[in-house]
């Protein structure tokens, strides 16, 4: 039963939590639009979501990519942290850098993370929808 | 929940630029300071900005690094009758910008605000997640 509350409200939750990181992420970009020789960063929502689903539904994931040892020293990465972490976080690509090397477009940033706010409303819409239907078929 | 991360990132950003314009007053208010307890003009401070990797990827916040003195050279004023007037009755004033440091205090203002509404996403976002099964 509980597993299939889970399945159920999965998919949400994990959509949810990667909104909320992206959200934090774009927070991050607005912080140091003033900070010398920061770069702006952000992460494709669909990649880890689908990244994120496939590995809540038991389906194998594909392994992360394995450290290369070319020397006695050095040391196997371990995978795992990379798949069960959080999502790999991209370089946003500068359409006008700043003198100072900073790279944030506050007007992107700001797009995004109202879109992003937006999203996320969407999304916690269409789980209290999905709760609203469970309990009716519980209550008839 | 990074959601609440959000207020930590948001909040050092508006702190460090509460900072930079406490400097900001702090310069156009000694901009015709002409002398100080160190018997020099007094020198325009400026902050200098760093982001701080949290303990999540992705979430910097922002601290200030270090406030600097600003390396330009100090503003000669001809005033014989000045108590710290030198030989040939020039004045040296301090090296404060006035145009500069009004548009740093826009600057510094503008940032402020945009890390207020930030802020307020965030909170209204985490106050809907409350309302999830209502």
């Amino acid at each position: 039963m509980i597993g299939k509350l889970d399945q159920a409200l999965g998919f949400h939750e994990a959509a949810l939590r990667l909104r909320s990181e992206r959200q934090q992420a774009l927070a991050s970009n607005i912080a140091n639009a003033d900070t010398p020789n920061f770069k702006a960063r952000d992460f494709d929502f669909g990649q880890a979501l689908q990244h994120a689903v496939g590995r809540s539904a038991g389906t194998p994931v594909a392994p992360a990519a394995g450290l290369a040892l070319t020397a006695a020293g050095h040391q196997a990465g371990n995978g795992a942290l990379t798949t069960a972490g959080a999502p790999s976080m991209l370089y946003r690509t500068g359409v006008q850098g700043g003198v100072d090397g900073n790279t944030v477009d506050m007007d992107v940033e700001r797009n995004q993370f109202t879109d992003n706010a937006l999203r996320y409303e969407a999304s916690i819409t269409l789980i209290s929808a999905q709760i609203k239907s469970m309990l009716t078929a519980i209550q008839g | 929940m990074s959601l609440f991360n959000v207020f930590n990132v948001a909040g050092s950003a508006m702190s460090a630029q509460g900072h930079r314009l406490n400097t900001v007053a702090s310069n156009l208010a000694n901009a015709d300071s002409a002398t100080s307890a160190t018997g020099q003009p007094y020198r325009a401070k400026q902050v200098i900005f760093e982001a701080v990797e949290g303990a999540m990827p992705g979430a910097s916040s922002v601290k200030v690094q270090q406030v600097v003195e600003d390396s330009a050279p100090p503003r000669t004023v001809y005033n014989p009758s000045h108590p710290q007037a030198d030989e040939k009755g020039y004045v040296t004033m301090p090296n404060v910008n006035v145009v500069e440091e009004m548009v740093n205090m826009i600057s510094a203002t503008r940032s402020y605000q945009t890390n207020v509404e930030t802020m307020n996403a965030a909170k209204t976002l985490l106050l809907k997640t409350l309302t999830i099964g209502q």
